[in-house]
């Protein structure tokens, strides 16, 4: 009797098992298809890219369109920089992405952990500016980097990632807030100052977090598309996001495998980084815990 | 003594966020109000016209259009999207083989950039030769015009949202690792089946999380940008895709009319406030927050 029970149970998760796996590769393929064409794509002679039925396998792995599209001459723009495009994105992006870490966690290390008056209300206050639409700061913070003579140089692109956002904010104040107080007290026992304390009991702590946040930072920098478009004036200092549009051509027919395989040059960066990030990324995300 | 340290430090930790706040918000959301009631471009300096943009834009059939299309497109993609988020956060929380493998998978397209993701999917949509139709032909489907008839467009960027739910999932995915497994076991005493214990103990559990991503969602899709305008220039076909943001970016940039887009960008704002308080509202009764 125990013995039937134990096995239909046995059956009965094996069934379950067998329909999640195939809603999970049901899913994967939904989600992939459209990469594997782009990866596909990349790789084909320009006479395939639109064939019908499409091509699945190319007749010949074309590796070098990858080096075709460093050296696209366009016959709109002429040649497209995308080594220095390249260049310009990394730079912005590694500066943005050291501008977030800095300044979240010592803001969010001030709401989390220094009790001080109006600390509860500026908080609030951070809160509701998520609400403010991009948009609406468009004008102004155009307006105002012209004032400082910025347009047309990368600063308004990552100078104000040294002042923190407020979903970073807000996301590592929740996971420094899960760290025990008593640490923090015991290092100041010990003499520790408030700056020591920050920088050698919580910060090596709350590691997922600032992962979290490095992450976010990157993907945002490195997929801008606004924020270059408005602030970068000439074609040398463009970023990668944008060399992308000049393969497209009204006059002459973009090279779809070009295309391709620049977009893929732009996309394997960022996977990379998210694999190598993804287990304390995921880990990071869940341990804030978005209540509250 | 250490009272007033303590005043001393929140501050000092807090001062990149402060200042922040008054130089990149609150200084340009004032001057914005203020450029709102003027006549500015970049070449001339404001002059006050009073509510003259206002009235303007109330007699705006292009603005009515572009105000149109994104609530439309809102009302669409933010609930689906979160169904849909829901769902695959479900299925990603499951015990199975290979989830780290499949959470990568099912994450990767929120990391790919707009730009690169635009070109892809103008190509698969492709009425002609697009993959999507092909798809749908062999199925014995007739697919329709994804890009060209004005009835579909906005729905070709609704499935691509969709597509890009990967943050959202990240997050309800998080939120259900936070639900206590007890709660389940008592719902299973309680003779809960499967979909009983997702009424009743899944919902209201990950219900303060939902709201979140709710009204990110909300906010998000008022500023759709960088994907319509990649797409659709212009807002084609017949300017079924053109946003408030793309108007509000030509209007400013383009036509040099920025006191007239600053009016824009406040109305937006308006709108955006009245949709996220409707939404705190509306679900106040219904959101279940453990332990206050």
């Amino acid at each position: 009797m125990a013995t039937t029970k134990t096995v239909s149970k046995q059956r009965k998760n094996f069934v379950r098992q067998i329909w999640i796996q195939s809603a999970l590769i049901v899913m994967s393929i939904f989600f992939m298809l459209p990469l594997l064409w782009m990866i596909v794509t990349a790789i084909k002679p320009l006479d395939e890219t639109m064939k019908s039925p499409p091509v699945w396998i190319p007749s010949k792995f074309q590796w070098d369109n990858f080096w075709s599209a460093f050296s696209y001459n366009s016959k709109d723009l002429g040649y497209i920089p995308f080594l220095v495009y390249g260049r310009n994105t990394l730079y912005v992006t590694c500066l943005a992405v050291i501008g977030s870490v800095v300044s979240n966690s010592l803001v969010a290390y001030s709401f989390a952990r220094i009790p001080w008056k109006g600390r509860e209300w500026l908080f609030g206050i951070t809160l509701a500016t998520m609400m403010v639409p991009g948009p609406v700061l468009m004008v102004p913070v155009y307006a105002l980097f012209k004032e400082f003579g910025w347009i047309g140089t990368f600063r308004p692109l990552w100078v104000p990632s040294f002042f923190g956002s407020a979903f970073n904010i807000f996301l590592l104040r929740q996971f420094l807030r899960t760290i025990p107080l008593e640490l923090s007290e015991a290092a100041k026992l010990d003499g520790a100052s408030e700056w020591r304390t920050f920088v050698d009991v919580i910060i090596p702590l709350a590691r997922p977090a600032l992962v979290v946040i490095a992450v976010f930072a990157f993907l945002w920098a490195w997929n801008d598309f606004m924020g270059p478009l408005l602030y970068l004036t000439d074609q040398q200092t463009f970023t990668l996001s944008m060399g992308l549009q000049f393969f497209q051509s009204q006059h002459t027919g973009t090279p779809w495998n070009l295309l391709m395989a620049a977009s893929l040059i732009v996309v394997i960066p960022v996977i990379i980084v998210f694999f190598f990030a993804q287990k304390v990324f995921i880990q990071g995300i869940a341990t804030t815990g978005m209540k509250s | 003594m250490k009272a007033r340290h303590d005043q001393r430090m929140g501050i000092l930790f807090a001062m990149p966020w402060i200042l922040g706040f008054c130089i990149f918000l609150a200084f340009p959301l004032i001057s914005s109000l203020y450029y709102s009631f003027t006549n500015f471009s970049i070449l001339r300096s404001p002059h006050w016209i009073g509510t003259s943009n206002y009235q303007e834009l109330m007699r705006d059939d292009v603005f009515h259009t572009s105000l149109k299309n994104t609530l439309t497109y809102a009302a669409a993609s933010v609930p689906l999207a979160t169904i849909f988020a829901i769902l695959l956060a479900m299925l990603l929380n499951t015990k199975t083989k290979g989830m780290a493998f499949y959470r990568t998978i099912f994450y990767i397209p929120s990391l790919v950039p707009m730009v690169a993701l635009g070109v892809l999917w103008l190509w698969i949509f492709n009425g002609h030769y697009g993959l999507l139709n092909e798809g749908l032909t062999k199925a014995g489907l007739p697919g329709p015009p994804w890009l060209t008839d004005p009835a579909w467009s906005k729905w070709t960027l609704v499935i691509i949202s969709i597509w890009g739910t990967g943050n959202a999932m990240v997050i309800y995915l998080a939120g259900l690792q936070d639900v206590p497994q007890s709660l389940y076991e008592a719902a299973e005493i309680d003779g809960a089946n499967a979909w009983g214990k997702t009424r009743h103990v899944t919902i209201p559990m990950i219900s303060p999380v939902m709201l979140f991503n709710v009204i990110m969602g909300i906010i998000g899709s008022m500023q759709t940008f960088a994907l319509p305008y990649v797409m659709f220039p212009g807002g084609a076909p017949a300017r079924s895709t053109y946003f408030f943001s793309m108007y509000l970016y030509d209007t400013a940039f383009s036509y040099q009319r920025m006191g007239y887009a600053s009016a824009m960008g406040w109305i937006m704002f308006g709108i955006t406030l009245v949709l996220t308080l409707a939404a705190l509202k509306l679900s106040a009764k219904h959101v279940h927050y453990e332990g206050g």
